[in-house]
């Protein structure tokens, strides 16, 4: 029982440790927000394209990427504010309680799966002032919203990793242009089947592309168990990577600290 | 049962460094223990063992009665620890760290609020407690790490250089509120580099140099067993060489520091004038004299043959 308790308020924490930190969300908003505006503003036409999906304008099909970048950046927010908890000693503190050390993984990670929803929350208001259709209409949103939760806590996962095994903050962001390289060879910014090779196999097997592709069904299309359970697919991969990573992280710093 | 015991306690580091070699050591319940080195003797090291934040190479340890790698939950359970520099989160606010630390040590909802208040009260943060932490003083930092460490009553109490950087007022209140939690039944362990604070503290007092025990005992045992005074001279000029050869002839040379000459005498005051007029028929015009009774720095020179503050400054005068 306390097991839930320690998580929910080191998840409080966490939150509260992003949100007073304006170098930890400042970059999860401002920096997808400005690259939905470019992108829509300068690329508009892509959507005459033959073989373009079918959708009612170009910010429709941007805005999943720009959700998925901003979820790809909590989890590296997240992985930069565990590796500063790291440098400040802070987590020897809870790693000397009488806790499961795992909560300290697990509890960073509830609390970027509520920035995910946050983000996804800010983005969905974005495009709807901006005209952008919802398809899959407030279930859509919802499921799109319970997605990328998951997406960023799998993504966090992969930042925990990174923070616990280096236990510095400039590492981790130094994975930041990596995220982009990632996410580009994906289908999150552009259509798989007009990808250029040897970039569309990549895009083929890049597990991204299953979660773009499972964020962006809602939005142009509607609500697709198929395409959900795609999606919740590149999340499990994701997930998978990341719990084995961090798990290993942890032990090594519990092991070698 | 002793609160603390080590075998042979070792912890090397990967490329091979041994920051604790085999350390030894017994502390009973309801005593303050000292543990005195120099920075990089190991003292963290090993704090960071019998807390279970890392795990011997060699060699055993238990606390309160629990093995530190067997049964690291129950140990965490039975101690508080402030750890060096006191790892605060400067975003969040006292009381905020107050609920954080009552819910990691599982105390009941209802008794969260009132006992963290009281423990704030105790070190004096009231006024402080709504305020974030990046605002707090050294001093009104690590008096509530020192909170922080209560919040669970432990019965053993880690304090990782406790007073390092804080100003004297600062370290007196840290100084009393730790005689306080003794006074209450709390065993006590504290590293420290100052000598002055192991002196007032502790019941006991460990000294580690380069990852092994050096000594240990009570204060005034560790000083009767140097048993002779030091005398501290300095002389005019340049030519100390001379100077420790006259020396050399009432006692034992110690390390000089800054220039000044050192000699253990067994004499005491009754040498001090002889000593002065041998140095003036050298030659030698005394600028500064002082007679010191024996101290733990002289314990720790004894033991390893440097000073403890400010080692990197000595150098052992030639007689």
């Amino acid at each position: 029982m306390n097991d839930l308790r320690v998580v929910a308020m080191l998840a409080r924490r966490s939150l509260r440790q992003t949100f007073r930190r304006p170098q930890l969300l400042a970059p999860i908003l401002v920096f997808p927000t400005l690259f939905l505006v470019a992108n829509v503003g300068g690329g508009g036409s892509a959507t005459r394209l033959p073989g373009f999906p079918h959708v009612h304008g170009f910010l429709d099909f941007q805005l999943p990427a720009a959700m998925m970048q901003a979820a790809m950046l909590v989890g590296v927010s997240s992985g930069i504010a565990l590796a500063l908890d790291v440098e400040l000693g802070f987590i020897d503190r809870l790693i000397a309680a009488p806790i499961r050390r795992s909560s300290v993984v697990t509890g960073r990670l509830a609390a970027t799966g509520v920035l995910g929803a946050f983000v996804g929350v800010w983005f969905l208001a974005v495009g709807l002032i901006g005209g952008a259709h919802v398809q899959g209409g407030v279930l859509g949103a919802l499921a799109l919203l319970v997605l990328l939760a998951l997406a960023a806590m799998s993504f966090g996962g992969i930042g925990a990793a990174i923070a616990l095994k280096s236990g510095r903050a400039s590492v981790v962001q130094g994975i930041f242009p990596l995220v982009l390289v990632i996410l580009f060879l994906s289908s999150a910014f552009f259509p798989r089947q007009l990808m250029q090779e040897p970039a569309r196999t990549v895009a083929e097997w890049n597990p991204l592309s299953l979660i773009a592709d499972g964020l962006r069904e809602p939005v142009i299309s509607g609500l697709s168990a198929s395409k959900l359970a795609t999606g919740l697919g590149g999340v499990a991969i994701v997930a998978v990577l990341g719990a084995l990573l961090s798990a290993w992280g942890l032990r090594s710093r519990l092991r070698d600290a | 049962m002793p609160a603390i015991e080590t075998r042979s306690l070792e912890r090397t580091f990967s490329g091979g460094i041994t920051a604790v070699a085999g350390v030894d050591l017994e502390v009973k319940a309801g005593d303050i223990y000292a543990f005195l080195g120099p920075n990089g003797a190991g003292k963290t090291t090993t704090v960071r063992m019998l807390t279970t934040l890392l795990q011997p190479t060699g060699g055993s340890a238990s606390v309160g009665g629990h093995d530190v790698v067997k049964q690291a939950k129950e140990v965490r359970r039975s101690i508080g620890v402030a750890l060096q520099e006191a790892a605060l989160d400067p975003l969040m606010t006292g009381a905020e760290l107050m609920r954080l630390q009552s819910t990691l040590h599982a105390i009941p909802r209802a008794e969260v609020g009132p006992r963290s208040d009281a423990l704030l009260d105790r070190v004096g943060l009231t006024r402080a407690a709504h305020r974030r932490v990046g605002t707090y003083s050294g001093g009104m930092r690590r008096r509530l790490d020192l909170a922080m460490a209560l919040v669970h009553e432990p019965r053993v109490l880690f304090l990782d250089e406790p007073t390092t950087g804080l100003d004297p007022v600062s370290r007196q209140a840290i100084w009393e509120e730790v005689r306080n939690l003794n006074d209450e039944g709390t065993t006590v362990f504290l590293t420290t580099q100052y000598l002055e604070e192991a002196d007032q503290l502790a019941d006991r007092v460990g000294i580690i140099d380069d990852g092994r025990m050096a000594a240990e005992g009570t204060p005034a045992e560790l000083k009767a067993e140097i048993g002779r005074s030091r005398l501290e001279i300095r002389v005019s000029g340049e030519d100390n060489a001379s100077a420790a050869e006259v020396l050399a002839r009432f006692g034992e040379p110690q390390p000089t520091t800054n220039g000044t000459l050192s000699v253990a005498i067994e004499g005491g005051a009754t040498l001090v004038a002889p000593i002065v007029r041998a140095l003036d028929e050298a030659g030698l015009a005394v600028e500064a004299l002082d007679l010191h009774e024996p101290t733990l720095d002289d314990v720790f020179v004894e033991k390893t043959g440097r000073h403890l503050e400010g080692a990197e400054e000595v150098e052992v005068a030639a007689p």
